[in-house]
């Protein structure tokens, strides 16, 4: 429980930060990079990048002044010369995995991971499994009179 | 005073709730008719006691009385009165209010609409929804109270956050509650059911419409939204997965199952375990919805709550309700008889693959939502889950999911023919591969995935449509005798083609968003930028000062071939008392496109800078929706007529594939 009240009170604190800066624009004009090209990479790249004040916004959409300053960042390192996965290690050895908005596959994100593909599985198994028991079940129990009668002024057909 | 009396009215309506709760409950245990009779009269008390509650705050806020710290934290006495009262439920305790009001509103057309229903059951659901209310009551009162005064009172208020100041504020929060909240009357028809321990197809006719009218309020309230984060938030998303968004869409994403799941049990007296299983976890998701932004356990665009004494409170109330009917569910569930069998390939065969795959949805999301909460509190370890996971996990589930819709929809129940159905989907199948090909050949291939997410669009409108269609016309048949058709089709088969249809229409206007341009340039005033076709020219740069605010205004020509079309005005807001900047949008509605423009920060004296979009079709995005809330509506219609007036049955036996 305390450690709840913790997480609580943290994330308290992060939505007073996040609270400001949703108001305004995203990437500022002269942030730009003059090549296109270049320029369009770091924009991929910095919306794959979480804003690390904000909540689950990417640095590309985000007006904080950390959200800026790591879309300079970003820019810097591919001007230096290097490629898309170098800039994003780069970002996550000072950062830490926080930063990627699509978390890496490894052994604590194997359930996040497979959740989604396990539960489809798992439901086609499951209705297999269901189909063969009711095949071998008997039919339901009929409606008693009553009932029918009842379901009959619900539906509108004559008894 | 009329503070008090709304204070007291809300202590009275918990003492009612908790007799509701209780008393139903017993009389239906030990069958004495009187008591289980005594659930009525106390919800639509309590829902009328609740009702003066609301009003008296709303009063409170109309009338900018600052003794009320509610008030004073979120209103001010310059604010224009539509944001006064929308006001009410932009804080968390008014909005929990709202939430309890809709609730009892709930209870209250439940005890009234339901009194064709056998007396065990309804005096159970009432019960189970008096719960419910007390449970969160109990909540507003202990730690949320609306009505605590301030001594002394302050000249004047605090303000309503700037972002809130909107209209979207008036509609968005009562139209997502009424979604969230209405799914509580399928959680206490489930928990009914499962304390009576009967449960069949007539359980399904009774249950239908509020899901239906729950699911439809959900639908809207979200893509109201969506549309409202879009022109607000000012940077043209719309959907960002966003942790309080992903909250309303699991109960959506259940809810959706659900809405489906509840015909197959109605028609065919099947699934019927698994739909109370989902009518308790669509209410449970809701409920985890309130939990996730009502307690600032995850702090977003949306949460303006933050207080852990709050948090662990909702959190007893999730673990007790969800923990609670859970439990029923598996000690009663295997007592219920199961449903009969069915053929794969069948509609029922179709709805039980759409009720798998938007449950693979909803655990999607869910674990996408949670799992960096769970993993944090168990290993310290941080992550982040956003939208690129979603994109590559939700995605893949989703979009086949849409392809089978168009064939669920022309399956006959029982035993379908498959091939004679995609015989009769060809045309549709057809439109969108021309499509597929006039887009390629047009964009040369660029944005594949635009051009097939268009391509599935065109079928699912083009399937759902032409189903109806189908069953009314074919070769050889009148004008006069189609339309005579089309009239004695029952509303709910035009209400399935106009849902259906709305999601492709939807999934037009996201696919579209591949096709959007993006500038983002300074310019200097009088210049002119081209975007798609289109000319932006910025007139004027212009300060403005409002009564709660001041501003800088652009004002922009946007030009089709040197010709004016529309004005544009996007600015830079600063709130006074909160100084707190906002960004306003420009936008130029063009067809079913968009012109967006939003403002930079300051570039310096007679320059502008400035993000331009253009944005094809994303009109549609919404539209969608609503076309997918009419789809609702008509069923909803229809449900109604069949239930209340028998008379209208023969127009259900009008020609049926």
């Amino acid at each position: 429980m305390r450690l709840t009240l913790r997480r609580l009170r943290v994330a308290a604190l992060a939505g007073l930060v996040a609270a400001a800066p949703l108001a305004a624009v995203a990437v500022q004009p002269d942030e730009i990079l003059p090549d296109p090209k270049l320029e369009a990479r770091a924009r991929a790249i910095s919306a794959d990048l979480r804003c690390l004040v904000c909540q689950n916004q990417s640095i590309d959409d985000s007006d904080a002044p950390l959200a800026r300053d790591l879309r300079v960042l970003v820019r810097e390192q591919i001007r230096a010369g290097k490629d898309d996965a170098q800039v994003r290690d780069y970002l996550v050895a000072r950062y830490g995995d926080f930063i990627l908005l699509k978390p890496p596959v490894k052994l604590q994100t194997l359930l996040l991971w497979g959740l989604p593909f396990l539960v489809v599985a798992a439901g086609a198994a499951g209705l297999m499994a269901a189909a063969r028991r009711k095949r071998a079940a008997p039919a339901a129990a009929p409606l008693s009179d009553e009932e029918r009668r009842r379901l009959a002024a619900l539906v509108g057909k004559p008894d | 005073m009329i503070v008090e009396v709304g204070h007291f009215a809300l202590v009275l309506a918990l003492a009612m709730a908790i007799v509701q709760s209780l008393v139903p409950l017993w009389g239906a245990a030990r069958d004495d008719e009187a008591m289980a009779r005594v659930g009525a009269p106390t919800a639509v008390a309590q829902c009328l006691l609740v009702t003066i509650s609301f009003l008296a705050l709303t009063w409170a806020y109309m009338t900018s009385d600052f003794s009320v710290e509610n008030v004073v934290a979120n209103s001010h006495s310059a604010k224009p009165l539509v944001y006064k009262i929308s006001g009410v439920w932009g804080n968390h305790e008014g909005s929990m209010l709202l939430w309890v009001l809709i609730l009892a509103l709930f209870g209250a057309a439940a005890a009234l609409f339901g009194r064709d229903m056998p007396l065990k059951l309804r005096a159970n659901v009432l019960a189970v929804q008096g719960m419910v209310s007390v449970a969160f009551l109990l909540f507003i009162l202990a730690t949320s109270n609306p009505f605590a005064r301030l001594v002394p009172a302050p000249a004047e208020g605090r303000d309503l956050n700037p972002l809130l100041q909107d209209p979207g504020l008036a509609i968005h929060p009562p139209l997502l509650y009424v979604g969230y909240v209405g799914f509580s009357i399928a959680f206490s028809f489930a928990a009914g059911a499962l304390i009576s321990g009967r449960i069949d197809a007539a359980w399904a006719r009774w249950t239908r419409p509020w899901v239906m009218i729950a699911w439809i309020f959900l639908t809207l309230g979200i893509a109201m939204g969506s549309y409202w984060a879009y022109y607000e938030l000012g940077w043209g998303g719309f959907w960002f997965w966003d942790p309080v968004e992903n909250a309303s869409l699991m109960p959506w994403l259940s809810g959706t199952a659900l809405v489906h799941s509840i015909i197959v049990m109605e028609k065919r007296d099947a699934l019927k375990v698994w739909t109370l299983f989902l009518a308790i976890v669509t209410f449970s998701l809701s409920l985890l919805g309130t939990f996730l932004v009502r307690s600032g356990v995850l702090t977003s665009v949306h949460s303006f709550a933050t207080d852990p004494q709050r948090g662990v409170f909702i959190l007893a109330i999730l673990v007790i309700f969800i923990g609670g009917a859970l439990a029923l569910y598996a000690w009663r569930a295997p007592m219920l008889k199961q449903g009969g069998i069915f053929a794969p390939i069948s509609r029922e065969g179709a709805l039980v693959l759409n009720n798998l795959l938007l449950s693979a949805c909803t655990a999607t999301v869910f674990v996408g939502t949670l799992y960096p909460l769970a993993l944090e509190a168990t290993t310290g370890e941080k992550i982040s889950v956003g939208a690129p996971f979603f994109n590559l996990t939700f995605g893949p589930l989703f979009l086949p999911l849409l392809l089978i819709v168009p064939f669920g929809q022309a399956l006959a129940w029982k035993r379908g023919d498959l091939a004679a159905v995609t015989q009769r989907l060809i045309f549709a199948g057809v439109a969108a591969l021309i499509l597929v090909g006039l887009l390629w050949a047009v964009t040369s291939g660029e944005s594949v995935l635009a051009i097939l997410g268009a391509g599935l669009a065109l079928f699912v409108i083009v399937g759902s449509i032409g189903e109806v269609i189908g069953r009314v016309w074919r070769k050889g048949v009148s004008l006069p005798l189609a339309l005579r058709r089309a009239v004695g089709l029952p509303l709910s088969a035009w209400g399935t083609a106009f849902a259906h249809a709305g999601l492709g229409v939807s999934l037009l206007g996201l696919a579209a968003t591949g096709w959007g341009v993006e500038k983002i340039v300074t310019v200097k005033i009088g210049e002119i930028v081209p975007i798609a076709g289109y000319e932006v020219r910025v007139r004027a740069l212009e300060p403005r000062a409002e009564a709660n605010y001041s501003e800088t205004v652009a004002a922009m020509d946007v030009l089709r071939d040197g010709v004016k079309i529309a004005d544009i005005t996007p600015s830079k807001r600063l709130y006074t008392t909160r100084q707190m900047p906002t960004t306003e949008a420009g936008i130029a509605t063009i067809g079913f496109g968009q012109v967006y423009v939003a403002l930079a920060d300051d570039a310096g004296p007679d320059r502008v800078g400035m993000r331009l979009y253009w944005k094809p079709l994303v009109l549609l995005i919404w539209i969608g929706s609503l076309v997918m809330a009419f789809g609702g509506a008509l069923s909803l219609a229809d449900r109604r007529m069949r239930v209340g007036v028998a008379r209208r049955a023969p127009a259900r036996l009008a020609p049926a594939e």
